[in-house]
């Protein structure tokens, strides 16, 4: 198999894909008190995600759980897993530099290098930037997250 | 009667006219291409063609008296000509349109205008539907030949009714008559699935349809291009059609119509060229086809997709629709030897085009076709324009390799060869 198809699909990711962090067997469309859900799909391909994010109370609220259910590619579940295992105990603040370093990185078409410190497991995405048709695989999650958790923060302000 | 198929020799020789297929590289590797079923690649002669026509013999048609006009005319009305017998019709039952989507369109519009009163709609009794009416198509439909009626349903207070699919995802004629009632005013399937491969059996159900004297809509998109076509033997009153599906280029189609169907049939797009008299307030409109050509034509594009035609054929349609059933045969049995791989559709042995879809348990097709994609082969992957069957099917998206007449042996084992590789690269459960 060729270098570059290995760049894409990295052992993390591979992984992630088989093992995910963060599926839900139950359904996760309804919101508590303290969480957001956010659905999001992409009709070019047919995969969808629903992610609830749940976010602790008081001065300065964090991310408590990220659940998700969804069907797609090994990209969208990996991306999914990692950012269900990387944001819990992340503030509001923290997740959007997360979030803004890992769509940087996605459309940066092989130019920028990761900042590992900061996207941790994510890093591992770095390779999917040169394949321009998986971006959108690897935001789905992540861009149903940023709603969810807007949708959340406006409930526990 | 039985055809000699091409053979492998014939098609590498045949391969020499295009030079996309010969000439590429993807990921290092030469190009197998396998995703005619979204587009074909095109012959020298046929971008000669347009080339030529832009060059030497560009003027407007049906527009002026100088020479250069008359001569782009007679190119353009050669181009229709050509193009109609092809499918056994004569020029005036074959309309220009964009694509096939387009003349769905087109019939979807001007029945709802035959509805409303206007567009010519002197003789559109026939055309007319309303809340007492049924519209049928079926579940195993491209979006193109779904969506149009969904939305003539809901501009005219119709009901949409969905014939049902097996099983294996093929609409079969008693579906059909389990579906349609005396409030059937037209029915729309096609003739060849682009997901299953599967030939629908066209007769029987016209016979259904001719019953409660419903029009019948095919959408032929997949057919034309791999077969031998005559639309009045089959019976349908119209039929769409892609030049870019057959070796033409892109940007135009056909919609075919019962010659007396398309002179009673109100208009779509209007505008110059397709009328008789004009005044501010009112015009009257011409006789089928020029009845639908509003405005400039895809001139160079007809005259290109002529050409296309003359090169099938040459080669013969008859001996390239035996080529791919057998290529058919070879992927739909090659894909069900691969463990984990499940074929859509009709199983092998059972009559296909040279077109297969595919699910491989646990890799989502999205994976299968990149890495097919770094070996050089192209496939495509998603839902094919088809989510209620897939949906039926239970899946989201699947793997579709398709063939044409440029298409080898080998294409299909390379393909073969590299598919049972992917359960393993991936990891899945079994592998
Ligand atoms: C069965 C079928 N119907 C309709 C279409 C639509 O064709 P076009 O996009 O050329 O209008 C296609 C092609 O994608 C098709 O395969």
């Amino acid at each position: 198999m060729s270098a570059e198809l290995d760049q894409l699909y990295q052992t993390i990711i591979l992984e992630h894909s088989h093992k995910r962090s963060g599926e839900a067997s139950q359904d996760v469309s309804s919101a508590g008190e303290r969480s957001g859900v956010s659905h999001q799909y992409n009709p070019t391909c047919g995969d969808e995600i629903t992610v609830r994010v749940t976010v602790t109370g008081g001065e300065t609220p964090t991310v408590e759980a990220v659940e998700w259910n969804g069907e797609g590619c090994s990209i969208s579940m990996a991306a999914a897993s990692v950012l269900a295992e990387t944001a819990p105990g992340l503030s509001l603040p923290e997740l959007d530099t997360l979030i803004e370093h890992f769509r940087d990185m996605l459309r940066s078409r092989g130019q920028v290098t990761p900042d590992e410190e900061i996207l941790g497991d994510a890093a591992a995405f770095a390779g999917v930037s040169k394949f321009v048709a998986r971006v959108k695989c690897a935001m789905l999650s992540w861009v149903a997250v940023e709603d969810a958790v807007k949708h959340a923060a406006s409930k526990t302000v | 009667m039985p055809t000699t198929p091409l053979d492998n020799e014939q098609v590498l020789r045949l391969k020499r006219d295009f030079p996309l297929l010969t000439e590429s590289q993807v990921a290092g590797h030469p190009l197998v291409y396998l995703d005619t079923g979204a587009t074909s690649q095109v012959p020298l002669a046929v971008a000669d063609a347009e080339r030529d026509f832009t060059l030497h013999h560009r003027a407007a048609v049906h527009r002026g008296a100088h020479t250069l006009a008359v001569e782009a005319t007679d190119l353009f009305e050669d181009a229709r000509a050509t193009i109609a017998h092809f499918v056994g019709a004569d020029p005036y039952s074959l309309v220009w349109t964009s694509n096939a989507t387009e003349g769905l369109n087109l019939l979807s519009y001007a029945m709802s205008n035959a509805t409303a009163g206007s567009n010519g709609s002197e003789n559109a009794e026939r055309f007319r539907v309303g809340p007492d009416d049924e519209i049928v198509t079926t579940q195993a439909e491209h979006h193109a030949n779904l969506i149009p009626w969904q939305e003539l349903a809901a501009r005219t207070g119709a009901s949409l009714r969905v014939v049902p699919v097996d099983a294996r995802g093929l609409i079969t004629p008693q579906a059909v008559a389990d579906t349609v009632s005396e409030r059937t005013k037209l029915v729309a399937f096609t003739h060849v699935s682009n997901v299953t491969g599967a030939i629908t059996d066209v007769q029987a159900i016209v016979g259904e349809a001719q019953k409660i004297g419903a029009l019948t809509v095919l959408d032929a998109c997949q057919s034309v291009p791999h077969m031998p076509i005559d639309f009045p033997a089959l019976g349908v009153d119209f039929a769409v059609f892609s030049a870019h599906k057959m070796l033409g280029p892109t940007g135009i189609g056909a919609l075919y119509g019962r010659h007396e169907l398309l002179n009673a049939l109100p208009t779509f797009l209007t505008g110059g060229s397709m009328i008789t008299e004009v005044t501010t307030e009112h015009a009257r409109y011409l006789d089928s086809p020029v009845r639908f050509d509003a405005g400039t034509q895809r001139i160079s594009q007809a005259v290109a997709w002529a050409e296309a035609v003359r090169y099938l054929r040459a080669i013969g349609m008859g001996r390239i629709e035996a080529w791919e059933a057998e290529l058919g045969r070879q992927l739909a049995r090659g894909v069900t030897e691969i463990n984990g791989v499940r074929l859509i559709g009709p199983e092998p042995g059972v009559e296909r085009v040279g077109l297969v879809s595919i699910d491989v348990a646990g890799v989502h097709a999205h994976d299968v076709g990149q890495l097919l994609d770094a070996a050089g082969i192209a496939v495509r992957v998603g839902h094919h324009c088809a989510q209620p069957l897939h949906r039926e099917l239970g899946l989201t998206a699947s793997t579709r390799a398709s063939t044409y007449l440029y298409n080898t042996t080998d294409d299909v084992d390379r393909f073969l060869d590299e598919l049972s590789r992917v359960r393993g690269y991936f990891r899945a459960e079994g592998a």
